[in-house]
Formats: C-alpha cells, structure tokens, sequence
C-alpha cells in the first residue's frame, strides 16, 4: 500500500515515553512500521507504554536524563538509529516575584540542557544514520505565545526553539534533519498543573479557534511527518499545532 | 500559624488593592484585582512562607481569606 508516512525499517528514539505525547508517539510510530526505544524516568508507566506498542523488537530504557551520565549510558547501549524524538519535558508554573534558582535549573535541565546533551551524544557517538530525523518537542511557548506564570518553561522552550536551527544547520552535511513541534495546550498530564484550576482551563479552551485543546495523537502524528521520508526536505522548523490559537 | 499573619502576606500579592480592604472575612475572588496570576501568587507564597504546598482547588473551595488559611492550616 502507498503510504509516504511509513516507518517501516526505522529505529526511532524517543523520551519521555512513560505518558502524554511521547507515549502516544511511540504508538503511532509502531504502528506505523518503526522499533522504537522508549525511554523515561517512571518504570511502572513506562512498562504500560511498551505493552502498548505493535510489532516487536522494541527497547525499553528506564533513566532520568537530567543526570548527564545517564544520557552517556543510554547512548552507548543503543543502536544507531533513524529517528529521535526528544519530548521529555516538565513545568510548572511560577510567577516572576516567586521564581527560585531551583525552579529554574529543574526547569531548564529537563527541558533544555538534556535534550541538547542527548543531541551531542548520540552524535558523538556516531548514533544517527545518514539522513536521520532529529524532533524536539518544543511549544507554542517556545516561538512567542505568552502566558502568566509560565516564564521559566517558555524560556526553556524558546532555547530549544533556536537551539534546533543551528542543530538543523550543522548536521546538514549528513542529511540529517532537525525541526520540533510547538503544540498548544494539549491533553496529557502535565497540563493538569497542580496549580491550575479546572475552571481556568475551560475558559483557556474557548480561546481555541478549533474549539478544543489538542490530544497527544494531533501531536504524534505531526512528529510522524517530521520523522518520515515524506519531510526529507524539511529542517529547521518549529511546526506549529495549536488547533489555530496564534492565529489571533 | 496566624490569621493576622497570614491576611498580611496575602495582602501582599496585590498591588492595587489596600491592604486594608483584606480580613478574614473577604471574599477575595470578588476583588477586582483578582486575577490568575495572583492566584498562582498565593500558591506560590505560602510554599515560599509556610513550606505547604495548596493547589489551584484548595483556592477554586474557599471563599474568604479564612477559609484559605483554614486550608492551608488543614495542611501544615
């Protein structure tokens, strides 16, 4: 059957796979034909998503790549492969007055700094393939939509959102390509802010034009295009998908 | 943990309203400068103050300031 979008034949590497987005990419991409190499901090949750996937000779690796020596593990134990999504990601929200040093290096740790050493490592290590698909999970945050309290994460994510142009710029002489994704809100856990009440997320959805907040397949699926051979000649973009809130 | 003490710290987040407008009594989302930023502030302030962590419902179920601290006391 034709179907440009096949990862048939890929090895895809993706974090923060014990829920949200990133499990609901690693389905697709099984689905879709990929081994894929799950990684995340959450043993438990993390084993859900393996049992979730289709096909087999997927990898599972539990490890929490805020530790720099576990991103130097993870890379010398796999295999070279196709494909990575770096999505592992956290927040919370913090307005200025109330912002700690500690706050922001968790912050920045998870969501910027790992990604760009797991970047370098497998690099390094000759990882990825000849004409390999780099994707960061970035925001809608991360190219310029503001919100109250959320100044640490948009920073993070503004970082890797600039990061990926120079990332798509120097490894291009490989064929291999670097873009991310900038989601609106999406529902997976980590949107359900211990700090956030519910009823703030309900007017916040009517701002959608779509009508709705976004679910982690919208997202999965975008990654998909982005880890295909259908976007061969695609680098250096942050591909938005909010559901056409920064339209407004 | 006091009521006084607390009412003054929560005062404090807010920059437009005079501190005495707010007492135990007040039913603080009716405050025209109440606002989800400060929301996150008075989260944020009694981690910072008292080293409780409340939740966006710990504020979403009080109506008064003392119903907040009452909250907040619940978990000390």
């Amino acid at each position: 059957m034709y179907n440009p979008y096949s990862l048939e034949g890929k090895i895809i590497l993706i974090t923060g796979a014990s829920s949200g987005i990133g499990r609901a990419v690693a389905v697709e991409c099984s689905k879709l034909g990929a081994k894929v190499i799950i990684t995340a901090r959450n043993n438990e949750r993390l084993k859900e998503t393996y049992r979730m996937l289709e096909g087999d000779g997927h990898l599972l690796f539990t490890c929490d790549l805020s530790n720099p020596d576990a991103i130097v593990q993870l890379v010398s134990e796999i295999p070279i492969i196709n494909g990575m999504v770096c999505n592992a990601g956290t927040n919370k929200m913090i307005p200025i007055s109330f912002m700690k040093y500690e706050n922001i290096q968790e912050i920045l740790n998870v969501n910027t700094v790992a990604p760009m050493l797991l970047l370098k490592e497998v690099c390094k290590k000759k990882k990825l393939s000849k004409g390999a698909s780099v994707v960061f999970t970035s925001s809608m945050a991360g190219v310029g939509a503001a919100a109250t309290g959320n100044g640490v994460y948009t920073a993070s994510k503004g970082a890797i959102s600039s990061f990926l142009k120079v990332a798509a710029l120097e490894l291009a002489p490989r064929k291999v390509r670097v873009n991310a994704v900038c989601p609106g809100m999406t529902r997976t856990p980590m949107i359900y802010d211990d700090n956030v009440q519910d009823e703030e997320l309900k007017k916040d959805m009517e701002r959608y034009p779509l009508g709705r907040y976004g679910e982690p397949q919208d997202i999965a699926w975008a990654m998909i295009y982005l880890l295909s051979d259908a976007s061969t000649w695609v680098t250096g973009t942050n591909l938005v998908i909010d559901g056409g809130l920064t339209i407004r | 943990m006091e009521l006084k003490d607390f009412i003054e710290k929560f005062a404090e987040q807010f920059d437009d309203t005079d501190a005495s407008e707010i007492k135990g009594d007040t039913v603080f989302k009716e405050l025209d400068e109440w606002s989800s930023l400060i929301a996150l502030s008075v989260i944020a302030m009694v981690d910072e103050e008292y080293d409780i962590t409340i939740k966006g419902d710990d504020i979403r179920n009080s109506t008064t300031v003392e119903d907040l601290f009452n909250a907040v006391k619940a978990k000390a």
